[in-house]
């Protein structure tokens, strides 16, 4: 699994973003090994879509988010955004297209600066880049905080007198100030308790509705990006391993890394009691040596020599549901566990 | 493979008495702000071999209530009421000297976050070792014997060359599982697990629940699992506990809550959770508001602000811990889910909203 290829890409006229090749290296000191924290990634982006991007710690998910961003440009590939390619550009040229691109971070608490107001927090875009007059900003500061939930009343207060939530909801506010098109949410919801990530998930729809959004979601609860995605992809070790609408994936994954993923998941009923035989095994390997072939082969229970020898490509198996495994699950197939050894370091 | 690497726990109690027997627990903490009422009359008991889980969100209390139970928070400021009796003995009255006796080797702990509560400049042997060797009266060698096999018992590969490492050199699973290790090493009766799979991705977090049920039924252990996860605990726990303001609101075996659910809040809490089987784009529902100041609680019903039931009457009167129909089912709620006076609220609540909605 994990495989590269481009299949599953579409048109190139209609994508809002377009990502082709992606890769990312992080040199390890000066040993001359390297993090593949990224290899050979490609998906696009419709306007108006949200992509869910969906996989463990470690398997890029972050890096991937931050590479479109440029932050720090990836080593390879392309990254074509809006019709401009954002690789090539350098300097002044690539922080003209940054209020175009917004992020939201995981930690709602720490990527607020914690000495400044809630109101120049948000304004800060708009004051760089020269946005509308001094009353035009005011008035656009307080329709977007009000937007996202804010009480006016409370915009001269700095970030430590408000709750994870509400720090959640001024980041948005941040980040649509300058009217971006697309932003991209790192773990929006993993620092907060679930009623306070169904107001946050509900509020990123209403976001995108109003300020007609295009949305990268980047999380590892598989039912929150279930929620909130139109297309959902799986990574692995630096690996795409499958992208398809998300009822499709959830309800017939084809990669037995998805499979294994939604077996995982704890199931709110006391009626379905977690069985023992049907969790995946072992840890991710590590980035620095990954396994030759399919690099998901380590912990497959339907690993064959194929799979070491020949790295697979993402190939269509149903419409619109794309897999890169050499002998992906079959409709109506479920995942057996129990083949390969359960703990391999 | 799992060998027990333990000396067995000598009961002091009857049979009869349940193992953990916890009283109308207050923990309250003075604060320039004023007295913050964390725990505020907590009652439950827990049998040997079972698992309670505790749910809420955060600021409910409930890790400031398992550290209350084990004694492990500062005297200075903190006001500890209540009785708390561990296999026949009280010991809200012992000394942090006495209670040295049952830390780790009665009673354990497992936290959140594996890379802080474990000691980054100790070899992985030596943390094992230390509570085996202060509490069992072994040798070295016997000692790091236990550990090893201990090692091997939560499934670590390798585990004489893992003794000899630092926690650092390990993942994040890795080290939950030494967590583990180390708060079993005296085969406790009573494990506290704080959240022990939050930090951890979702395929590693039910390979640490499974091995933490496996190391249960092994070792007739009690489990006092906290989470804000009802999803981890549905499968795992005989009983839940569900927390809201420093008090239970809310206690039933595990099928009776998920089945005959009363209390809004334990409604409103599973119903905000985003479920795989639903179509993408479901609007989740939500619970509008805050969990209140515990510094100055509202009168009533604490949840009252927030509940789609709300009457007059829940913004005035406490509600009492009352029993449901069935046997271990108690809630804290005057306007019941499931039934005829709840719906009656709930209609007459929606019915208001709707005129209101008009006029607006």
């Amino acid at each position: 699994m994990a495989g590269s290829g481009t299949a599953h890409l579409r048109g190139d006229g209609d994508s809002l973003l377009r990502v082709e090749h992606l890769l990312v290296e992080f040199p390890v000191g000066r040993s001359g090994l390297k993090v593949n924290a990224v290899t050979d990634v490609s998906f696009d982006i419709l306007e108006g879509e949200t992509l869910g991007i969906v996989g463990e710690s470690g398997c890029g998910k972050s890096t991937t988010g931050r590479a479109v961003m440029q932050l720090p440009p990836p080593k390879g590939g392309r990254v074509v955004y809006d019709g401009v390619e954002l690789t090539s550009l350098k300097g002044e040229d690539l922080r003209a297209m940054r209020p175009r691109l917004q992020m939201i971070f995981q930690d709602p608490i720490s990527s607020l600066n914690p000495r400044r107001k809630v109101k120049d927090i948000v304004r800060e875009g708009l004051d760089i880049w020269n946005i509308g007059d001094k009353d035009s900003r005011d008035a656009k500061v307080l329709e977007v905080l009000e937007a996202v939930g804010i009480d006016p009343a409370n915009v001269e207060r700095r970030p430590h007198e408000f709750s994870g939530g509400q720090c959640q909801r001024i980041s948005i506010a941040r980040a649509v100030v300058t009217d971006p098109k697309l932003i991209i949410c790192d773990e929006p919801v993993s620092a907060l308790d679930v009623s306070v990530q169904a107001q946050i998930l509900n509020l990123l729809e209403d976001m995108k509705a109003r300020y007609g959004l295009t949305l990268v979601f980047i999380a590892h609860d598989l039912a929150v990006v279930k929620n909130v995605s139109d297309r959902v992809m799986v990574m692995y070790l630096g690996k795409v391993c499958e992208v398809a609408g998300p009822d499709t994936l959830y309800s017939q994954p084809a990669h037995p890394y998805s499979a294994a993923l939604l077996a995982a998941i704890p199931v709110p009923d006391p009626g379905t009691r977690p069985d023992a035989q049907q969790v995946l095994g072992g840890e991710i390997p590590s980035p620095m040596e990954p396994p030759s072939g399919c690099r998901f082969r380590t912990r497959c229970p339907r690993a064959q020599p194929q799979c070491g020898q020949e790295e697979p490509e993402l190939r269509e198996v149903a419409p619109g549901q794309y897999v890169a495994c050499h002998f992906p699950l079959e409709p109506g197939e479920a995942l057996t566990f129990g083949g390969p050894p359960s703990v391999s370091i | 493979m799992t060998q027990p690497a333990s000396a067995p726990t000598v009961s002091t109690a009857g049979p009869s008495e349940p193992l953990l027997q916890v009283e109308d627990l207050r923990t309250h903490f003075e604060t320039p702000r004023g007295i913050v009422r964390a725990v505020d009359g907590v009652s439950f008991t827990l049998a040997r071999g079972k698992t309670l889980g505790v749910v809420g969100e955060s600021g409910s209390g409930k890790t400031v209530l398992s550290r209350s139970i084990m004694g492990l928070l500062p005297k200075r400021g903190t006001i500890r009421e209540g009785s708390v009796r561990f296999d026949g003995t009280e010991i809200t009255e012992l000394s942090p000297k006495e209670m040295r006796d049952f830390w780790g080797a009665r009673m354990s702990m497992i936290f959140q976050d594996p890379m802080t509560s474990l000691n980054p400049v100790m070899k992985i042997g030596k943390q094992i070792t230390e509570s085996i060797r202060q509490h069992l009266d072994v040798d070295k060698k016997y000692a790091n014997e236990l550990g090893e096999n201990l090692l091997r018992s939560v499934r670590i590969p390798e585990p004489e060359q893992r003794l000899k490492e630092y926690p650092h050199q390990l993942s994040g699973g890795m080290r939950q599982r030494v967590c583990i290790a180390v708060a079993l090493a005296c085969g406790p009766a009573l494990l506290f697990a704080d959240e022990p799979t939050t930090a951890l991705d979702v395929t590693v977090q039910a390979q640490v629940l499974d091995l933490m049920a496996t190391q249960q039924r092994e070792r007739f252990m009690a489990i006092v699992l906290i989470t804000h996860d009802l999803g981890v605990v549905a499968g795992r726990a005989d009983e839940i506990a569900v927390m809201y303001a420093g008090r239970i609101v809310e206690k039933a075996p595990t099928s009776v809550l998920f089945s005959d659910m009363k209390m809004p809040y334990t409604e409103a809490l599973l119903s905000s959770i985003p479920k795989i089987e639903h179509p993408s784009h479901t609007r989740l529902n939500t619970i509008p508001g805050r969990p209140p100041n515990l510094v100055t609680p509202p009168q009533g019903c604490k949840f009252a602000p927030r509940c789609t039931y709300v009457q007059p009457r829940c913004l005035e009167e406490d509600p009492p811990l009352m029993p449901g129909t069935q046997p271990g089912h108690e809630y804290r709620c005057w306007f019941p889910v499931g039934t005829p006076e709840g719906a009656e609220a709930l209609a007459r609540n929606r019915a208001d909203q709707a005129v209101t909605g008009g006029a607006a």
